[in-house]
């Protein structure tokens, strides 16, 4: 149960985040190798994607990812053992353009040894005022199996349904914004079956001991998010983003992020930085004060208060451009980003460093995460 | 509270896609206008593969999913 729920992000690549009214997506091919490192965990893998216009009004992709996970987390070495374990993700979009109307169509599946994902997606873009203006409504329908690698029987089920609106606005000739409201309601298990939570017990040296974690059974999740992308006076652009988000697991943040971009000659280079900050779940505790003390409870530090910081350095060079080409390819670039990212756990003890309960320092996450990757258009 | 307040924002998003056919409204940024909104460099997502890859690092890390272009998902990964 690696990367739950991330054939849901992927889709996103292929049936909705590319969806434009009027124009089908440039057809290109991406391999892609990404590595994380950090807090004890180690994900690597390729992904691979390949888009193809087929006639005047189609567009195919495709897209195979994998996630090799060597993972000793703060949650593995204090709860749990060490493993390993490996993803595969198949993905298969279609895209059909009927005047300035573009219609999408999107299936993923995911596959791991305890966690398997379908989800089918349509979406609908629409250009508007003389193609200033681009409105896309989406829909996706997840279905997940739940597993266990320690519990054979063990068998659960998850459904998912997405509800977007996207709205991309040419403001000026320097100025274009996006703006993305999307629903996400979750009804089934939606626990993790390996965690747990921690609560006090006088009657153990530690004073502490843990019992099987017990989320709600359903979730609804509604986020906004507002894009700006700004042509500068001289050649080179600034981004700007920031998403708000609540649930009704009483999670609610604040994400902003600003970006800049700056070519020179091949080369394009793009300096980020991303602000996170979140409220924790209502039933989240680092430590309750007695077993079963409350009807839903959680320990995942993804769930709790906290704020994190991520800057990313990225540069792409263009090895194939102009107006000749290289065969049948009119364009190919070598990309490499590297970003560093820190959490402040603001309610979450790292308990590994055997500290007298109560005493407890709270647990920081640094990772780096480095992409490197080919893109070719033709 | 504020998920009603999303939520109509939502339904006033769908309200301008319904007015949408209607309207006559003159575009004020001539498609001869567009030279810098075209260039590469003011793509909004010029790279899926990657945005969409960095997306999953930060909802399996985080409690926040969606509204992000794409569709989101959250995540509970050791």
């Amino acid at each position: 149960m690696i990367t739950r729920r991330i054939a849901i992000t992927l889709l996103g690549l292929l049936a909705i985040g590319n969806a434009q009214g009027g124009v089908l997506p440039e057809d290109r091919s991406d391999v892609l190798y990404h590595l994380y490192d950090g807090g004890g965990v180690a994900i690597d893998g390729p992904s691979v994607l390949v888009r193809k216009q087929v006639g005047k009004s189609m567009s195919f992709v495709t897209n195979y990812y994998v996630d090799h996970v060597s993972s000793a987390s703060i949650d593995v070495i204090t709860t749990a053992s060490p493993y390993t374990e490996e993803r595969e993700q198949w993905s298969l979009g279609m895209d059909y353009l009927r005047g300035n109307t573009t219609m999408s169509l999107g299936y993923t599946s995911s596959v791991e040894s305890d966690f398997d994902a379908s989800t089918y997606s349509l979406s609908i873009s629409q250009d508007m005022f003389g193609d200033l203006t681009t409105l896309t409504l989406s829909y996706a329908f997840g279905e997940d199996i739940v597993g266990s690698s320690v519990d054979s029987t063990f068998e659960e089920f998850n459904t998912r349904q997405h509800y977007g609106v996207g709205l991309t606005q040419i403001l000026t000739r320097n100025l274009i914004m996006s703006l993305n409201v999307e629903t996400i309601t979750d009804e089934g298990y939606l626990n993790n079956p390996y965690r747990s939570v921690r609560y006090a017990d006088p009657t153990v040296i530690r004073g502490y001991n843990y019992e099987q974690e017990l989320y709600p059974r359903t979730r609804t999740s509604n986020a906004v998010g507002l894009r700006a992308k700004y042509y500068l006076p001289y050649r080179a652009a600034l981004e700007a983003e920031y998403r708000f988000f609540i649930d009704t697991w009483d999670i609610e943040s604040h994400t902003a992020a600003l970006a800049y971009v700056h070519p020179w000659g091949p080369w394009t280079f793009k300096a980020k930085y991303r602000y996170h900050d979140q409220v924790g779940a209502s039933f989240y505790s680092d430590l309750f004060a007695r077993s079963e003390a409350t009807n839903f409870r959680g320990r995942d530090k993804e769930i709790s208060p906290l704020t994190s910081h991520t800057f990313k350095l990225a540069a792409s060079y263009e090895f194939i451009g102009g107006a000749e080409g290289w065969g049948f390819i009119k364009k190919g670039t070598l990309n490499a980003s590297f970003s560093t990212l820190e959490v402040d756990y603001h309610d979450f003890s790292d308990l590994s460093t055997g500290a007298v309960l109560g005493s407890e320092p709270l647990y920081t996450l640094g990772a780096d995460v480095v992409q490197v990757f080919f893109s070719i258009w033709y | 509270m504020k998920i009603r307040a999303i939520g109509q924002l939502f339904l006033a998003l769908l309200i301008v896609a319904g007015l949408a056919g209607c309207s006559g409204v003159e575009p004020w940024v001539k498609p001869y206008e567009r030279d810098r909104l075209a260039d590469p460099i003011m793509a909004l997502d010029p790279d899926p593969v990657s945005t969409s890859y960095m997306q999953h690092v930060y909802e399996a890390r985080e409690g926040a999913r969606g509204g992000e272009g794409a569709a989101g998902g959250g995540c509970g990964c050791n």
